[in-house]
């Protein structure tokens, strides 16, 4: 979904992109014979690796998934079929419920505080000079560094007691000491900001991408007619951005659902659950209570949220469009 | 969009002029302060892991003790072993992917045939398919391979065939590929150039910005990816290092620092590729690639 969506103006993909010669032209005639033999069975031919992989390590999963999450797994012994009773006892587990909050006030953090943060990031870093684009590429770095890399740093710097690095640096402001992950209080919280300063950066590149689009002379106008700097912002600058920032949010939002790599390694879902969120419930009923049922129905249930909010953003941006 | 020097370069309106001193101190003390929040915990890796200092409260930017012990106790610790493990399968699954992309975006791009439409909306249903969602009966698949009933468990292998086809780099380069002229081909054909000939000698070194592209987020993809070999791992000396850092992390006889020489090793290589590649990667994301 959404992957080649072109953002418009900023589309600038290497020198053979420029002149019109994308127009289809009809094969040569002489060539006709070939083309009733061949031309399905060679491009077939080609695309047969990404089917052949797609198919093993991503259709037969999900059907088996779907199988697997009508069933009561039970390994040597046979499984049993139990209808829609995984979806029904998962729908009232307390935990995934918990989980299920967890997630989404996670998801819905992480994408808004990174889209802010990256928002004013671009506003500062704007422009051509050579240090700016040096400034840029820095601050982009945790965007590169895997999140596990990235959860190790972050879980010393919550070290909890007084002396630990974040402590040390809050308290010179009179703060803390607090214990972040430690802490089922601020354990969310803490996790969250890490998702904050991981992302931020990305999503200040396609602001900025933004920004470069933005007509200037209606900066021009504007000051003119005696707009003020955050005047200008609200009315000229970020009406602009809004098909990239709609295109963030959304993306950011459904990525942010199936979060896992970023809790398991700095919390595990701790201290005492209060971090456990869709993806880590389903690892721990899978992998380590063994209910592959249940585990699989919970996946499917990720499945199935991701599915209707991507196909009604979709929907909703077409309708849009059509008017 | 030129460099010129009007007053809105930038839509904050800061100023270009020269004597606009105190705009221009402003936004340095901010940028300074940008770089610092978002390098600095990256630095202190750098710090810790080459720094003989087992306290965890102890971390700085320059390293207090220089040393190299931490890298000598993580060699004990198989740290070398688990980064050949993420080698191998960066290596693999990249070289895999990449053709498969390349592959694939030439049927996509410079065909028409029957079920064209199809073969787009099967790639387009994989992206809505990532690993996290069907993780645990992949993991199933994985221990008995349909049809050939072969495990792949515990082997680099298991990690790298489900990385192999990635929706997204096909997509990217569909698009690229749809860009170049039709008569360059006409013309080879005509001098008799077979399919081939065709896609090797003709399409594929025009694309060589957009196989940097996909190249650039490929490997960011599988250096990220950390459920699939957890899941394919059948003992601990399977992990990828991204992997083996929460185990390593575990242990009570490890200290921070050699946990932060692991982190290094597993941070450099997706720095390197970044700096050498960084046009590519961000002509990436601004040209809609998004990871879906």
């Amino acid at each position: 979904m959404t992957a080649v969506q072109s953002l418009g103006d900023t589309r600038d993909v290497g020198s053979t992109a420029s002149g019109g010669g994308a127009v289809e032209t009809h094969p040569v005639r002489r060539r006709r014979r070939r083309r009733l033999t061949g031309a399905t069975f060679i491009p077939w031919l080609f695309l047969l690796p990404a089917v052949l992989i797609f198919l093993v390590f991503k259709f037969i999963p999900m059907a088996e998934g779907i199988r697997l999450s009508l069933f009561e797994v039970r390994p040597f012994l046979g499984d049993i079929f139990v209808g829609f009773k995984n979806y029904a006892t998962i729908l009232q587990d307390e935990k995934f419920l918990t989980a299920s909050w967890h997630t989404l006030v996670l998801a819905g953090g992480q994408t808004v505080g990174a889209m802010v943060i990256g928002f004013f990031l671009a506003l500062l870093l704007e422009g051509h000079t050579k240090s700016l684009w040096f400034v840029r590429s820095a601050v982009f770095l945790p965007v590169v560094a895997a999140t596990a890399v990235i959860g190790e740093i972050w879980r010393l710097f919550f070290y909890p007691a007084p002396e630990g690095f974040l402590n040390e640096l809050i308290s010179w402001v009179g703060l803390g000491p607090w214990e972040y992950i430690h802490s089922t209080d601020t354990s969310l919280v803490s996790v969250m900001f890490v998702g904050i300063w991981k992302h931020a950066p990305y999503d200040m590149v396609l602001i900025l991408a933004g920004l470069a689009g933005i007509d200037r002379q209606q900066y021009e106008a504007a000051a003119i007619d005696g707009a003020s700097t955050p005047q200008r912002i609200w009315n000229v600058t970020l009406p602009a951005l809004r098909p990239v920032i709609t295109i963030l949010l959304t993306l950011a939002a459904i990525r942010g659902l199936r979060v896992f790599t970023e809790v398991y390694v700095l919390t595990g879902g701790g201290p005492a659950g209060s971090t456990d969120v869709w993806m880590t419930r389903v690892y721990t009923t899978a992998f380590e209570q063994s209910e592959a049922g249940l585990a699989s129905a919970g996946s499917v249930l990720l499945f199935l949220v991701t599915l209707v909010l991507t196909v009604s953003v979709q929907w909703y941006r077409r309708r849009k469009e059509a008017r | 969009m030129s460099v010129n020097s009007s007053r809105f370069d930038s839509a904050i309106g800061w100023s270009t002029r020269p004597d606009a001193w105190g705009s221009k101190a402003i936004r340095f003390l901010f940028s300074a302060l940008a770089v610092i929040l978002f390098c600095g915990p990256l630095l202190v890796i750098f710090s810790g892991a080459f720094d003989h200092n087992p306290d965890p409260t102890k971390l700085s930017v320059i390293p207090d003790n220089p040393s190299l012990i931490n890298f000598q106790v993580a060699a004990e610790n198989k740290i070398w072993h688990y980064l050949m493990n993420s080698l191998v399968i960066a290596g693999g699954a990249l070289l895999l992917q990449l053709s498969v992309s390349v592959f694939a975006a030439y049927a996509l791009a410079r065909k028409k045939f029957r079920g064209q439409a199809i073969a787009l909306l099967v790639i387009l249903a994989t992206m809505m398919l990532p690993e996290e969602v069907i993780a645990i009966p992949l993991s199933l698949v994985i221990g008995d391979l349909p049809l050939v009933h072969v495990s792949l468990r515990g082997t680099l292998l298991g990690v790298i065939l489900p990385l192999g086809a990635w929706g997204f780099s096909i997509f990217v380069m569909t698009e690229f590929m749809k860009e170049i002229p039709s008569e360059l081909e006409e013309a080879a054909k005509v001098d008799g150039a077979g399919e081939l000939r065709l896609f090797a000698q003709i399409i594929l070194p025009l694309c060589k910005p957009a196989l940097g592209v996909i190249a650039v987020f490929g490997f960011n993809m599988i250096w990220e990816q950390y459920l699939l070999p957890l899941i394919v791992a059948a003992d601990p000396s399977d992990y990828t290092l991204t992997v083996a850092l929460l185990a390593l992390r575990s242990d009570d006889q490890v200290g921070t620092g050699i946990v932060l020489a692991g982190a290094l090793l597993a941070l450099v290589p997706s720095l390197v590729v970044y700096l050498s590649l960084q046009k590519s990667f961000l002509r990436g994301i601004t040209t809609g690639a998004i990871k879906g």
